[in-house]
């Protein structure tokens, strides 16, 4: 086991991935020569090359459908993008072709593409590079959706997508990049499916993915000092759901809380709701509780945009709240 | 000021209206078999849009778009490309799919709305058809840019219509293609009409082979309406492919002699005076001409050719009309490699199970 921090992971299983298939491309902006905005890259022109690590024109919508065009062929490229934000340029050809290809072509033809991108609010970095837009990929179907809360997942779940053979999508953060966690130093693999109990606890379930999984995990600790046991639940991939966790740790504890931090309107959040109340309704002993963005653009002043993305103290008191202790 | 760069832009055209040769012929063309094949997949293309357009007519299939009277370009770049290229088709190419091996009666399944009619039979890497505007020119890219990756000597072939020039994925592939030297050939049959935007309001671009310029390599135009010019200028474009001379952007000028799909009604903004003078340029006729000034075709040997087309569609349709329909879960089978739980639970509840 040793140290690693989460963009050592990804470029961990990068590397692993492309010495294991000479058909594993890595394509994006910035990717090649300056190794990566977040380094997730750095190191592997110098290794791989220029055909493999490949700096592409600067356009989100044209290299994620060349990528999308060689997986149909059997190349398996990573696509990195940026920032989320800059997702919304390659919508079309991701939701149109990569989602739907297999479908259309009656299983022919697939698409086993990867595309990596933070996709948090980091600090300061305005309403136009802080989208988070899980939730739409979430509801497209023939996507995977995965979300890595730690170095552990962000390189065994990154090296299971690139075997997939489905599109893949993985949701990293800006503030998660430097996070450090012990990882095996052998060679591993994370399921691509699956919620995953990181914390046990007997009284409420905090659910969260990707970076809210922490804000879950720092405000159980404070819970645990008010004699209040709280479970954490981290989602992993938001598509597939796994219902079944969340049934299962709702039925164990009765009183569930949603972290997110993106906007509430039919988000990750709603989602759950709408799960647990199909799935265990009666289950419930309390009100349940989303904590969310508040419903504006991300804003640039640091102050506005601390009071509109939900943090520790939000989860503790949500969580306090549907234990009845506010 | 001075001049830092210039282009021009060729016209092909070897066949007239009449069937005289303007150019000299081509050697591929010097071969009355190869000319038969051409006539005969042209005659099968028309006999086939007719019939597909009458199936959606009597709510026998979905919408449908004709390729009435770009014959020779479909037919055309189906017989330049290669058996081991890989053809990245547009909405309007079924008669190059003929070509390259597609059953009939699965382009037939495809309108109908079956998916299995992307699963062709025949084993090929040959995209299903593309839908969506120019999207496929992207993933064509993407294709050459694996072919070179894989070291192949092999070439892409993509297609689209006038209108998908204006947007972003084709400008973006023909940047990719120059950027990386991808063996690529991008086609375009100008047809005039996007829908109903004629093609004077959809650039003012003189040529739309000229766009090429843009993406640093060669741009041509044909006579669209001339299998034979077609079917020689992409044959070239892929040979410089494969040769490691890069991309290629052929502009094929014809005319929709049809509605844009069986839920358009181009008699709403197409001049009949227009139309009436587009038939005269149409494609089938001019090679017959020349079949038969060349003495490679009889009236009784055409007859032939038209029946045994008509016999080939109708049993196209007879396959196609008496397909087992989908099963209801089957919409379940092909989204991902292995069907997540919570989706399984949805095929069992559609299956009653």
């Amino acid at each position: 086991m040793a140290e690693t921090a989460y963009w050592e992971a990804i470029r961990r299983a990068h590397d692993e991935e492309l010495a294991n298939d000479p058909m594993v491309i890595a394509m994006g902006e910035d990717i090649g020569l300056a190794g990566g905005t977040y380094k997730a890259t750095s190191g592997l022109y110098d290794k791989y090359g220029e055909k493999r690590i490949i700096d592409t024109p600067i356009s989100e919508n044209s290299f994620t459908g060349i990528g999308i065009g060689a997986s149909m062929v059997g190349v398996r490229p990573i696509i990195e993008i940026m920032s989320i934000n800059f997702a919304l340029l390659a919508l079309d050809t991701l939701i149109n072709a990569a989602a739907k290809i297999r479908y259309m072509s009656g299983g022919r033809v697939t698409c086993p593409i990867v595309m990596r991108t933070p996709g948090g609010t980091a600090h300061q970095l305005a309403a136009q590079h802080s989208a988070r837009l899980a939730r739409m990929f979430m509801s497209t179907s023939g996507l995977r959706v995965v979300t890595p809360r730690g170095p552990l997942d962000a390189c065994g779940m990154l090296k299971s997508a690139v075997r997939c053979n489905d599109p893949v999508i993985v949701i990293e953060h800006e503030q998660m990049y430097t996070l450090k966690e012990n990882i095996p130093d052998e060679e591993y693999f994370r399921p691509l499916e699956g919620a995953e109990v990181v914390r046990e606890g007997s009284d409420i379930t905090l659910i969260g993915y990707n970076y809210s999984v922490h804000l879950c995990l720092n405000a159980a600790k404070r819970l645990e000092k008010d004699g209040i046991s709280a479970e954490v639940l981290d989602l992993r991939a938001l598509k597939p759901l796994d219902r079944e966790s969340i049934r299962r740790s709702v039925e164990k504890t009765h009183r569930f809380l949603v972290a997110e931090e993106d906007e509430a309107s039919v988000g990750v959040g709603a989602e759950i709701m709408a799960v647990v109340t199909e799935d265990c309704f009666y289950a419930l002993d309390a009100q349940p509780v989303r904590i969310h963005a508040a419903d504006v653009p991300v804003p640039f002043n640091r102050n506005l945009e601390k009071a509109a993305i939900p943090d520790v103290e939000d989860v503790y008191q949500g969580a306090l709240k549907v234990m009845g202790k506010l | 000021m001075s001049v830092v760069a210039t282009f021009e832009i060729g016209y092909l055209r070897i066949l007239d209206e009449e069937g005289h040769l303007l150019e000299t012929i081509p050697d591929f063309a010097r071969d009355p078999k190869t000319l038969l094949t051409l006539y005969r997949y042209m005659i099968l293309t028309r006999r086939f849009d007719a019939k597909a357009v009458a199936l959606q007519r009597t709510g026998q299939m979905g919408t449908f778009p004709s390729s009435l009277g770009q014959e020779a370009f479909s037919v055309g770049i189906g017989h330049a490309i290669h058996k081991e290229d890989v053809f990245c088709p547009y909405y309007r190419d079924h008669g190059a799919m003929f070509l390259r091996g597609v059953k009939l009666s699965e382009v037939l399944a495809f309108w109908g709305g079956d998916e299995r009619g992307s699963h062709y039979t025949r084993d090929k890497e040959d995209f299903p058809i593309s839908i969506p505007i120019a999207t496929q020119m992207l993933h064509a890219a993407g294709v050459a840019y694996a072919i070179k990756l894989r070291k192949q000597k092999r070439a892409v072939l993509t297609a689209c219509g006038d209108g998908a020039t204006s947007k972003s994925d084709f400008s973006q592939a023909i940047n990719a293609a120059g950027t990386w030297h991808l063996p690529l050939v991008l086609v375009v049959n100008n047809n005039q009409w996007a829908i109903s935007l004629p093609r004077d309001k959809q650039s003012a671009a003189k040529t739309l082979a000229q766009k090429a310029i843009a993406g640093g390599f060669r741009g041509l135009q044909v006579d669209g309406n001339d299998v034979i010019a077609v079917r020689h200028a992409v044959a070239e474009a892929l040979d410089r492919a494969r040769d490691g001379e890069g991309p290629s952007l052929i502009e094929a000028i014809s005319y929709r002699l049809c509605d844009h799909t069986t839920a358009d009604d181009a008699s709403r903004y197409v001049n009949k005076e227009d139309l009436k003078e587009a038939w005269r340029h149409e494609p089938i006729i001019r090679l017959r001409n020349y079949l038969i000034h060349q003495d490679f075709i009889t009236e009784q040997y055409d007859e032939e050719i038209q029946q045994a087309c008509d016999h080939e569609v109708e049993e196209a349709v007879e396959e196609y009309l008496n397909t087992e329909p989908q099963k209801p879960e089957s919409m379940f089978d092909y989204l991902y490699a292995k069907l997540p739980k919570t989706l399984t639970e949805q095929r069992n509840e559609v299956m009653g199970v």
